[in-house]
C-alpha cells in the first residue's frame, strides 16, 4: 500500500504503454526511505470551494548521460502541468538554497522549509545503452522529512513530453488524491481564415497544446467531434459531400465511417460510457429527434418523438440515464430522462435558456451552456436541478467538456467581430483557475480524452 | 384574384405582381413584370434569380416563421421556379452566431424546412426541393451586431441544376 514502494517501468512504444513493477530501484535507494507514515502528511483540500494552491519545490532534473536541455524540457512541462492545475504552485528556482538537486541527492529539508516549500520533487534523467532516457524522480514531504513517491520511467528520448505528463500525473496523484489528466489529449475544430470562410479541421492535441496533429483537411466542415470513452475514436459531424452525418474515425488508421443510414441529417453526436454507443439527434422536417445506434449490431433506436429540438444528449456515467436539451416547452432547457427515452423531466428553470448539457465522469454534476441577456455562460448543476452555479460568464462561451478525473472543465470562448473567433479554455470545478490552451489558430468544439493506460 | 388563391396573409404585394401576369410562360417572357427588375439580365438564369426575383429570406430572433417580406420573397421565387421547371434548389438554413452550434444547426433545418414548406404550397414540387442547414457555420455578415446578425438569419435558395 506504500506509494513510496511502487516503482515502475514505462515502456512507451509509440502510443502504447505497458508498466511493470521494478523493485531495484526500491533496493538502491531504499536507504533514504523514513519510516512512512500510515497517513498522508500534506495533502491538498480540494473540497473546499476556494483552493489554496500548495507550494512546491521543482528543481530542474540532472542530466546524467542526456543533453541538459532534454531534462530542462522536462522539467518544465512537469511544472506547467502542476501550475496549470491551480492546485500546486511551483516556486521560483531563483529561491532555492540546495542547489544540484538529482534523484540521489538527500534533501536538506530545513533549506526548503525556509523557502515555504510543502513538497519537493528531485529527479534526474539518465542516459541508457540502448538509446533509451530513463526518468527517476522522488516526491517529498518537506515539513515531514519523508518521501512520498519515488518512481521511474524508461522510454524512448521522443516520448519526453508524455513521460513529462506521466511524472506530473504522479505528483498530482500523490498531492491531490484524484486521478491525474496531464497524459490526456484534447480533440477540437481548428480554426482557420476569414469568419466568413472558417476552414475548419478535425484535430487533437496534448491537454497543454502541445502535438497539434491533424485528422481531416478542411475540405468538408466538421463539428463537434466527441472521444471515445474506451478506444482511439472519435465521433463527430461532416458535410461530406454536401451531406451532414454523424461519423466515426479511428485516430490510429485514419478510417473514418458514416454512422448509420438515417433518411436526414444526423448531428450532436456523443458515445456511451462503455463506448457501444453513439447517441446523436435526427433531423426530420422541423424536428430533431434523438435517436441511438449500437456500434455492434447497428442497430438504431428511437429515443423522443417530439415536435421539438431535441438535441445535445448525454449518458450519465453509469448509461442507465440520458441528458439533453429540448425546447419543447417553448426554449431550449435541460431535460433527463431513462435510457430508453422514457421518463423525461425537465431540470433546469433559471432564468435564460439551458443547452450542451454534459454529465460528469463522477456523476455527481451536469455542465452546461447558458444563455441570458446576451451573455453566455458555463455553469453546472446537479442531475436533479438544483445546485446551479455559474463557473465563468461573458460575451460567448460554449460547449464544456469534462477531463476524465471530473475536476476540470475545457470550453470554448469566442470573441466578438470580424476578425474575433474561437479560442479554448479551461476552467476548474470551482470556477477558478481559467487557463487558455495555446493552438496554432482559431480552435473549437473541444473534448478530452479518457485517461491513457 | 390570384391573392386569394394563395390562400396566405402578407401576400399582397406579390399577388399584385402576379396579377400582371395571365400565363406563367407570358411572365418569363416579360422578365421585369415577373421579376421586378428592369435590367439587362437575361431572364432564366441563376443571375436573374438572385437579382431580380431574391434568392434570399431574413428571420427574427430565434425565429423560424415567415415574414410577410419573406412572403413576398417566396411568392416571386415560386412562380419563377414554375416559369423554369428545369431547376432544382437547394435551400440552405442559416442562424446567427449568438446560439449555441447544435441548436443552430437545428435552428437552421427549421428554417429551411419552413422555406420548402411554403415553395411547395405555392405549386414548386417537392421532388425540386433540397434542404441543408448550416447553423451558425456559414455568416455572410461578420459585425458584432444585431445589423449583422439579421443578415445571418437567413434561408437561401441555391440553384441546383442549369434551366434549359
Amino acid at each position: 500500500m506504500l506509494v513510496a514502494r511502487r516503482k515502475m517501468l514505462l515502456l512507451l512504444a509509440g502510443m502504447k504503454i505497458r508498466r511493470q513493477l521494478f523493485s531495484a530501484f526500491a533496493a538502491m535507494l531504499g536507504v533514504f526511505m523514513a519510516m512512512p507514515s500510515a497517513h498522508a502528511l500534506i495533502e491538498i483540500n480540494i473540497t473546499e470551494g476556494n483552493v489554496e494552491p500548495m507550494p512546491i519545490a521543482l528543481p530542474a532534473f540532472a542530466a546524467q548521460g542526456t543533453a541538459p536541455d532534454m531534462a530542462s524540457k522536462v522539467s518544465a512541462v512537469v511544472e506547467a502541468d502542476l501550475r496549470r492545475s491551480g492546485l500546486l504552485a511551483p516556486l521560483d528556482p531563483a529561491s532555492f538554497i540546495q542547489q544540484g538537486m538529482s534523484a540521489s541527492s538527500m534533501p536538506r529539508f530545513g533549506d526548503w522549509r525556509t523557502i515555504g516549500a510543502q513538497a519537493l520533487v528531485s529527479g534526474s534523467l539518465v542516459a541508457q545503452p540502448n538509446g533509451q532516457i530513463k526518468a527517476e524522480f522522488r516526491l517529498w514531504d518537506v515539513f515531514a522529512g519523508q518521501q512520498l513517491v519515488g518512481q521511474q520511467f524508461v522510454t524512448s528520448p521522443e516520448n519526453w513530453r508524455r513521460l513529462a505528463h506521466i511524472i506530473a500525473d504522479t505528483i498530482y496523484e500523490r498531492l491531490t488524491g484524484e486521478r491525474g489528466y496531464f497524459d490526456t489529449r484534447i480533440v477540437f475544430i481548428d480554426e482557420s481564415g476569414p469568419k466568413d470562410k472558417r476552414r475548419k479541421r478535425l484535430a487533437i492535441m496534448d491537454q497543454d497544446g502541445a502535438n497539434v496533429r491533424y485528422l481531416t483537411d478542411g475540405a468538408d466542415l466538421v463539428l463537434t467531434p466527441r472521444f471515445s470513452p474506451v478506444r482511439q475514436e472519435v465521433t463527430y459531424m461532416s458535410y461530406v459531400g454536401g451531406n451532414p452525418q454523424v461519423y466515426l474515425f479511428n485516430i490510429e488508421s485514419g478510417q473514418r465511417e458514416v454512422l448509420g443510414n438515417f433518411p436526414g441529417m444526423t448531428f450532436a453526436p456523443r458515445f456511451s460510457p462503455d463506448g457501444q454507443k453513439v447517441i446523436m439527434s435526427l433531423q426530420q422536417g422541423s424536428n430533431a429527434n434523438l435517436f441511438v445506434m449500437d456500434l455492434r449490431s447497428r442497430r438504431t433506436t428511437r429515443l423522443t418523438n417530439t415536435p421539438a429540438i431535441d438535441t445535445s444528449p448525454s449518458f450519465s456515467p453509469d448509461g442507465q440515464r440520458v441528458v439533453f436539451e429540448s425546447d419543447r416547452g417553448g426554449s431550449q432547457q435541460l431535460y433527463v430522462m431513462n435510457a430508453n427515452g422514457s421518463n423525461a423531466q425537465r431540470i433546469s428553470f433559471g432564468p435564460g435558456r439551458y443547452s450542451t448539457p454534459v454529465w460528469s465522469p463522477r456523476g455527481d454534476l451536469i455542465a452546461f451552456t447558458k444563455v441570458h441577456q446576451g451573455r453566455f455562460m458555463i455553469g453546472v448543476m446537479r442531475p436533479d436541478g438544483k445546485g446551479e452555479r455559474i463557473l465563468t460568464e461573458g460575451y460567448h462561451n460554449e460547449g464544456p467538456a469534462w477531463s476524465p478525473n471530473g475536476r476540470v472543465l475545457v470550453f470554448f470562448r469566442d470573441t466578438p467581430g470580424a476578425s474575433g473567433g474561437p479560442q479554448v479554455w479551461t476552467v476548474d470545478l470551482t470556477g477558478y483557475n481559467e487557463q487558455r490552451v495555446d493552438t496554432p489558430n482559431f480552435a473549437s468544439d473541444p473534448a478530452w480524452s479518457p485517461t491513457l493506460d | 384574384m390570384q391573392g386569394k388563391m394563395f390562400g396566405f396573409e402578407g401576400v399582397k404585394r406579390a399577388a399584385v405582381v402576379g396579377a400582371l401576369c395571365v400565363l406563367m410562360a407570358a411572365c418569363a417572357q416579360t422578365r421585369p413584370e415577373l421579376a421586378g427588375g428592369a435590367n439587362n439580365i437575361a431572364a432564366g438564369t441563376t443571375q436573374d434569380f438572385s437579382v431580380n426575383v431574391g434568392d434570399r429570406i431574413y428571420f427574427l430572433n430565434d425565429q423560424t416563421s415567415l415574414s410577410a417580406d419573406a412572403q413576398a420573397v417566396l411568392n416571386k421565387q415560386a412562380q419563377w421556379l414554375k416559369a423554369f421547371p428545369s431547376y432544382k434548389v437547394t435551400i440552405e438554413g442559416h442562424a446567427d452566431e449568438r446560439g449555441t452550434r447544435q441548436y443552430n444547426i437545428a435552428l437552421g433545418a427549421r428554417r429551411a424546412a419552413a422555406t420548402k414548406d411554403y415553395l411547395v404550397a405555392r405549386g414548386v414540387s417537392a421532388q425540386r426541393i433540397n434542404t441543408i442547414s448550416y447553423g451558425k457555420e456559414r455568416p455572410v455578415a461578420v459585425c458584432n451586431a444585431e445589423t449583422c446578425w439579421s443578415q445571418n438569419r437567413r434561408a437561401v435558395t441555391v440553384l441546383t441544376s442549369t434551366g434549359s
